[in-house]
């Protein structure tokens, strides 16, 4: 079999002369960068169906941190192990979110490194769908992180006072969060050269939104200084926002400081990530 | 980009380059370099490893910024006006630019429906690609199971999608077993009798001798002649006739025999007993041989050497290819 044999049977005969279309447009639309994101949502969906390890992370860490925490933190603070769950589980669906975003970054640095990416960009396709395409994705895990954390609780006796509606809400703030944050890695992602490298910076930037918010302890506790800081990081209004909605079931001013400063990241790091990704050497 | 200092650029032109520039840390990768490229043509660029040809190449693709001159792909800016460029490049790399995780066939109908293709449509595209570079056996099989050739004719297959006017093929068999490169050699006749005009790069003399209708030979990020392959050969130099003598004492008589025969200095070559003479015409070789035998000197062995790369740019650049200099990074 010779590839011209085949190739003869399929193509009809073109005209023998380079023919080159006119008029066309400079610019990606907004309903082909929609649906190019979906479509690389799409390619990360079967990446992660063919390495289900990866959920391992998203699976472990919730079951881990909720019982450790739950039971090494509950007396001191809460007084018992039951009374620190409704402070306690925002706070482990904050910082589940978290990392869960900081592999978003990782994953794309890696990812970029392929010799795929290479196509992606001489291809007539919109900058942002390879960037905005596997945070659209990973929602699959904030979903999984989200659901195993709140079972956790229940299991240990977490009896969140919003119901059903109020976890609901909670969930979906976590998830919208989650997206909005993710832009921060992707931003690194694009910058950084390793993923290695990555890694250890998300790391340095994971820990201090995470502990100095008050996802584990009541910011009353702090001293001032400590307390200032605590009170604009966006990590604690996604918190409280979260425990109004999960264990008061009320829309409170806090949820919708959560939104703006999900929208502030967002508009932020998207443009920051996008303008690094697009930039040729 | 300011345009006005540039000469004009010419809209008939698949590529129109004047005086590329690209500079990395400490090197400047491309020093310089004019293409002219008219539609429907093969046009090689010739070179050894760092010469800049992937560079160019990558900038011309919109991959890399162009750090100094001007270039258009048919009539259009390449700086300026990257969207429609890639709307008229297809690009194959040196490193085959696929997704590793997904299968040959997923390959092609997300690239497909990148392009705009409905999901049936990709469907259909995939499957007569698959099929026209013989890849249907292996469509569904993981591309960690493919071989090298099997890679870069995905690669191809997945450049040709959008049917582009232009395509860059960044040495295209470079690795590749000499059946596998033949079948890519017939794979890019096929597509320039469709009518794509082609730029390809390559470290082989005889791929650009048998693919390109003209070739830019590339050395030091500059160009360092170009023409069509028979008039590069002519600059070059003709091929050497090197004969093995079975009786190694008789090699000094054997030089001076072909020297007489041919009228022409004949050497020794210096690691093993064999006499080296430039030819002129083919026919030269039997007239060399029959001297030998009229004198009963027993031959052992007979090659008739192409000049080789190394040799055409000793003969065009008077210096040693750049073969240490370290290529450019792939990023």
């Amino acid at each position: 079999m010779t590839i011209t044999e085949s190739r003869a049977a399929v193509t009809p005969a073109p005209s023998p002369t380079t023919r080159v279309p006119e008029h066309l447009p400079s610019h990606v639309g907004l309903r082909e960068t929609v649906r190019q994101t979906w479509l690389m949502a799409g390619r990360s969906l079967i990446k992660m169906r063919r390495n289900p390890e990866q959920f391992i992370d998203v699976a472990i860490q919730p079951l881990l941190f909720t019982a450790m925490f739950g039971f090494i933190f509950g007396g001191a603070i809460a007084g018992g192990v039951s009374a620190y769950l409704p402070l306690l589980i925002p706070g482990i669906l904050v910082q589940t979110a978290l990392t869960t975003c900081m592999a978003t970054g990782v994953n794309l640095r890696d990812d970029m490194d392929k010799g795929v990416f290479d196509r992606f960009k001489s291809l007539p396709m919109s900058r942002i769908a390879p960037l905005a395409g596997p945070v659209l994705a990973d929602s699959v895990r904030y979903v999984i992180a989200t659901v195993l954390t709140f079972a956790t609780g229940f299991a240990m006796g977490y009896r969140p006072g919003g119901g059903f509606w109020g976890v609901l809400a909670a969930g979906t703030l976590i998830i919208v969060s989650a997206w909005s944050l993710a832009w921060i890695f992707t931003f690194l992602g694009t910058v950084m050269k390793s993923a290695q490298g990555l890694s250890g910076v998300s790391m340095m930037i994971l820990f201090p939104l995470t502990f100095l918010s008050n996802a584990f302890v009541p910011a009353d506790s702090l001293p001032g200084w400590l307390k200032a800081f605590v009170n604009v990081n966006p990590v604690s209004h996604i918190v409280s926002a979260t425990r109004d909605l999960a264990n008061d079931g009320r829309i409170t001013g806090q949820v919708g400081w959560a939104l703006l400063g999900c929208v502030v990241v967002v508009a932020i790091f998207a443009p920051l990530a996008l303008r690094s990704y697009r930039r040729q050497l | 980009m300011n345009t006005t200092t540039n000469p004009p650029h010419d809209a008939t032109l698949a590529v129109d380059a004047h005086s590329l520039v690209k500079q990395f840390k400490g090197l400047r990768a491309v020093d310089g370099i004019d293409l002219q490229v008219p539609a429907g043509q093969v046009f090689g660029v010739l070179g050894p490893n760092g010469a800049g040809k992937t560079t160019a190449i990558r900038m011309l693709a919109t991959l890399l910024r162009i750090d100094g001159g001007s270039a258009t792909i048919f009539g259009h800016d390449v700086a300026t006006e990257g969207h429609i460029v890639r709307q008229l490049i297809g690009v194959t790399g040196q490193y085959a630019s696929v997704d590793e995780k997904l299968s040959g066939r997923e390959n092609l109908r997300l690239f497909a429906r990148i392009h705009g293709q409905s999901g049936k449509r990709a469907a259909v595209t995939a499957l007569e690609l698959l099929e026209r570079f013989g890849l249907t056996d292996a469509a569904d099989r993981p591309l960690s199971q493919f071989s090298g050739g099997m890679r870069r004719r995905l690669d191809l297959a997945a450049s040709l999608i959008s049917r582009p006017p232009l395509i860059f093929l960044d040495e295209p068999t470079t690795g590749l077993d000499p059946r596998t490169r033949g079948q890519m050699w017939d794979t890019i006749r096929d597509l320039v009798r469709q009518g794509s005009t082609i730029l390809l790069t390559t470290q082989y003399l005889d791929e650009a001798d048998q693919l390109a209708d003209r070739i830019a030979v590339i050395d030091h990020g500059r160009k360092v002649a170009e023409g069509t392959s028979t008039e590069l050969k002519a600059s070059i130099g003709a091929s050497t006739l090197a004969v093995g003598i079975a009786d190694d004492t008789r090699i000094d008589e054997a030089v001076s025999i072909v020297s007489i025969a041919l009228d022409r200095a004949a050497t020794r070559s210096p690691e093993a007993a064999r006499l080296l003479v430039p030819l002129r015409t083919s026919d030269e070789t039997v007239t060399a041989l029959i001297a030998l035998r009229d004198n009963a000197i027993e031959v052992s062995e007979v090659k008739v050497q192409e000049p080789t790369l190394d040799e055409v740019f000793l003969a065009l650049t008077g210096e040693p290819r750049s073969e240490d200099v370290a290529d450019q990074p792939a990023a």
